[in-house]
């Protein structure tokens, strides 16, 4: 990195609830595709073609038009060995990149330590939405987790400025960690410090803040809003992570009425996010991952699809390099793993990609192993 | 009354309940611990507030076969005089998990709960029947998918690994993949009628169903057994084992004494206080599996009584006990889900939990978000000094005298809250804040807010986040 040009910055796009592979990124020219997808089926008219074999779903325009000016990868066939089709273990699998067994530590946890060993910014990583994602998790590691950063601060219900001030002074004090008082009282102690300090500067992002951009009114916008804020408000934040409530992309049932609308209102407020950057001169300074916790399975259920194996994830920015990356699973009925996309390209190699290449860290003691790079990032 | 007795029944209520006024913590300590034990134990003798059907009536949005189980639930669980039953409901609720993010059916996840309410403090191995013929567990686990000769191993393995032995004890496994195969078999026939989730089948609750043609009738070897087993016969032999008298035992410890290591580690993790531990593996074999004899016993241990402010307390708890505290929503009225909302993102949904490993507890349950979001929730509701439950603690600590020195004022709001107790620093530097106001005249019209903003401080302490 030059001097002269700022850190690298991820921010993590959340898809909870297992988006469905083969309506996002469309393989519309398989002709297995059709005959599994009888009444969900996405034709050459209806997708946003890439080529002709594969094209992104109709609400994905903002997306595409990325796509067009090469900045999006997609990642084709993205998923890891044994795939689990709980939602909530195929998350910490994501969240841990440890798919043989219960890890604590997320993996952006242990980059977080990795770039703020010595803690010297409690804002290194902040997290939009209800509760904190594993992903960020790790011991002695401090996110800010924020639900609504417009009323966001500690003990906000006390009336007037000066009593609030002392109240909080006095909460400081409290707080103050005690020697011999133990792990998790120290650990208590830390959070509710990091917590007041935190809401202190992050209360400034939307004061300082000013855009031509209007965002949707969703959950979603509004946190990706909070993100631009956050990091137009240069606190040296380089970790920022959001997503959608769980189960939002679950679409076993009336998929054809849910999908175009989930991802019309996501790819809306990405490319809304993506504008404001521009407009502040701040779009090359970062890349977004888009993922999900699996695939859907490749035979529709009459109305949805329900847990499948095998996916698809995006990373985009400026600095990434568009185009396809991974191989696209076969559609074969001999192919398919119990029904599903066999997946080919592991997670892990994703996130080594840019841990190494954008963010600049050592991928392989945060991952826990080495794995094969792709060249996405400029 | 003496405040120890109080102090204890303070204890006992936040334990063995979601935490009492103090009114109530004087009148309980004056017919006894023991007593009280008792009457928590035997929720049969009391009235409970409110039944679902009343509520209907008051609230058409709470149609249960609608939504609003989980609104509902925690209304009854405010207002409910039988505190531990709704407790113990949330208890095997973290234990025999199902989420209703999977099923989507609010009438089956309200069966559930009932059926935990009828079982939960009777003898275990009734309640693994049970819960292996609940419509919401057969399907959330997958059972109705288990079939003669093609087996789904789903609940056959969390039977086994969750909710009866655990994954291992003293550092030796508790069972093998053949046993949890073997298992599954057992459990081949045990299905539902159509009916989960919700779409595309209706709004109509599942039934559970045997079918005998399902039912794989060869010969088994399980945990050492050989025979042609049936599920029953699985969960006999599950309840003679030591390794489930530890499983429950460590749980009821977690979630009533003291925080737990976490449950995944427990193979290697040895109880933190294995005298009480044995002593209600005891009590587990003695009253043939009876969970109501091992509360009894654990109620009345020096261990527990001695365990005071020693776990962190649950969303749940936190948002249940304050409404307690304040004396809100003790009738029906519009609004409850915001309330709702409040523990999901203090990081706590009733009826879904993140898997059916349960929720993670102790320091888990905070970070940065969850912090500032429980703080200021019960900060918000303790400083309004128009709920009841606060001006009672105003008009009791103005009843004491005509005046309050500031240690008094300190003192006073931590005995009303339940007889909290903070570090010495911290009690300090309380009684240094409310020095700045001096003694204070309680009959002025400042005073209820006075109390309120210190109410707002102690709620804010570290020491609080522990019950």
């Amino acid at each position: 990195m030059t001097s002269n040009k700022k850190d690298p910055v991820l921010v993590v796009l959340q898809m909870t609830g297992a988006y469905d592979a083969l309506n996002t990124f469309v393989p519309y020219g398989d002709p297995h595709y059709a005959d599994y997808r009888n009444t969900l089926r996405l034709g050459p008219d209806d997708v946003l073609a890439v080529d002709d074999k594969v094209g992104f779903h109709p609400g994905m325009e903002p997306l595409k038009e990325m796509y067009d000016q090469g900045k999006v990868a997609v990642l084709q066939g993205i998923g890891y060995p044994n795939p689990n089709r709980s939602h909530f273990r195929s998350l910490d699998i994501w969240h841990t990149a440890e798919p043989t067994k219960m890890a604590p530590d997320g993996w952006l946890g242990n980059a977080i330590r990795d770039i703020d060993p010595n803690k010297e910014n409690i804002l290194t990583a902040v997290n939009f939405g209800r509760g904190l994602p594993r992903a960020l998790a790790a011991p002695g590691v401090s996110v800010a987790s924020v639900g609504d950063l417009s009323n966001y601060g500690v003990l906000t219900g006390i009336q007037g400025a000066d009593q609030r001030g002392e109240a909080l002074d006095i909460f400081a004090r409290m707080y103050a960690p005690m020697i011999g008082s133990g792990a998790v009282s120290d650990y208590l102690s830390q959070t509710g410090l990091d917590a007041l300090k935190g809401a202190d500067i992050l209360s400034e992002a939307p004061q300082t803040y000013s855009s031509s951009v209007e965002y949707g009114g969703s959950l979603f916008a509004q946190w990706l809003k909070s993100i631009a804020q956050v990091h137009l408000s240069d606190f040296g934040t380089r970790i920022l992570y959001t997503g959608v409530n769980p189960g939002t992309f679950d679409t076993h049932a009336n998929q054809h009425i849910t999908l175009p609308k989930l991802w019309g209102d996501v790819c809306t407020a990405i490319g809304d996010f993506y504008e404001d950057l521009k407009e502040h001169n701040a779009s090359e300074e970062v890349v977004m991952l888009m993922f999900t916790e699996f695939g859907r399975r490749v035979q529709e259920n009459g109305s949805g699809t329900d847990h499948g194996s095998g996916g698809v994830a995006f990373v985009f920015g400026d600095a990434v390099k568009g185009g396809l990356y991974g191989e696209y699973p076969s559609l074969a009925p001999d192919d398919l793993d119990n029904g599903d996309l066999h997946w080919n390209n592991d997670f892990r190699s994703t996130y080594a990609t840019l841990l190494e290449q954008w963010m600049g860290l050592d991928a392989n003691p945060i991952l826990g192993g080495t794995y094969e790079q792709f060249d996405f990032i400029r | 009354m003496a405040d120890n007795d109080i102090a204890l029944m303070a204890h006992l209520m936040r334990r063995a309940g979601f935490g009492a006024q103090y009114e109530e913590l004087e009148a309980r300590a004056a017919k006894g611990y023991e007593a009280t034990v008792e009457e928590l134990l035997h929720p049969e003798d009391n009235s409970h507030g409110m039944d679902l059907d009343l509520g209907e009536r008051y609230f058409i949005e709470w149609n249960h076969f609608i939504r609003c189980v989980p609104e509902y639930i925690a209304f009854r669980m405010i207002n409910s005089k039988s505190q531990l039953e709704e407790k113990m409901i949330l208890f095997w609720h973290g234990i025999l998990c199902t989420a209703d993010s999977k099923t989507q059916s609010q009438v089956a996840s309200h069966a559930e709960w009932e059926m935990l309410r009828r079982c939960g403090m009777g003898s275990f191995k009734d309640l693994l029947l049970e819960i292996s013929k609940d419509p919401a567990m057969v399907y959330f686990l997958d059972n109705c998918l288990s079939h003669k000769g093609a087996i789904n191993e789903n609940y056959g393995r969390e039977l086994l690994e969750l909710f009866s032995l655990g994954v291992g004890m003293d550092g030796e496994f508790n069972y093998t993949e053949d046993d949890v195969q073997e298992c599954a078999r057992a459990f081949t026939g045990w299905t539902i009628t159509n009916g989960i989730p919700t779409q595309p089948y209706g709004r109509y609750p599942g039934t559970f169903v045997y079918n005998p043609e399902d039912h794989d009738e060869g010969e088994k070897t399980f945990l050492g057994h050989t025979g042609n087993f049936n599920g029953e016969d699985i969960i006999d032999i599950l309840c003679q084992q030591p390794a489930t008298a530890r499983f429950i035992s460590r749980h009821l410890y977690d979630f009533f004494v003291a925080d737990e290591a976490q449950v995944p580690t427990w193979m290697d993790t040895p109880p933190r206080d294995p005298d009480t531990i044995k002593m209600l593996e005891d009590e587990f074999f003695r009253s043939n599996y009876n969970i109501r004899s091992m509360l009894r016993v654990l109620f009345n241990s020096d261990a527990f009584k001695d365990a005071r402010f020693s776990r962190i307390k649950g969303p749940i708890e936190t948002v249940i006990g304050t409404l307690r505290l304040v004396g809100d929503w003790t009738t029906p009225k519009p609004g409850f889900e915001a309330i709702f909302e409040e523990m999901k993102h203090m990081g706590q949904e009733i009826l879904n939990p993140p898997s059916v490993e349960g929720w993670h507890t102790g320091k888990e349950w905070i970070d940065g978000g969850t912090l500032v979001r429980r703080i200021n929730f019960i900060a918000d509701h303790v400083g309004d000094v128009s709920f009841p439950g606060i001006q009672s603690i105003v008009e009791k600590l103005a009843s004491e005298g005509p005046t309050i020195s500031p240690e008094g004022l300190v003192e006073g709001c931590l005995r009303l809250l339940g007889h909290y107790e903070l570090t010495e620093e911290n009690h300090q530097m309380l009684v240094e804040h409310a020095r700045k106001s001096g003694v204070s005249s309680t009959a002025t019209r400042e005073f209820p807010h006075q109390v309120g903003e210190m109410l707002q401080m102690i709620v804010a302490t570290k020491e609080y986040l522990y019950a």
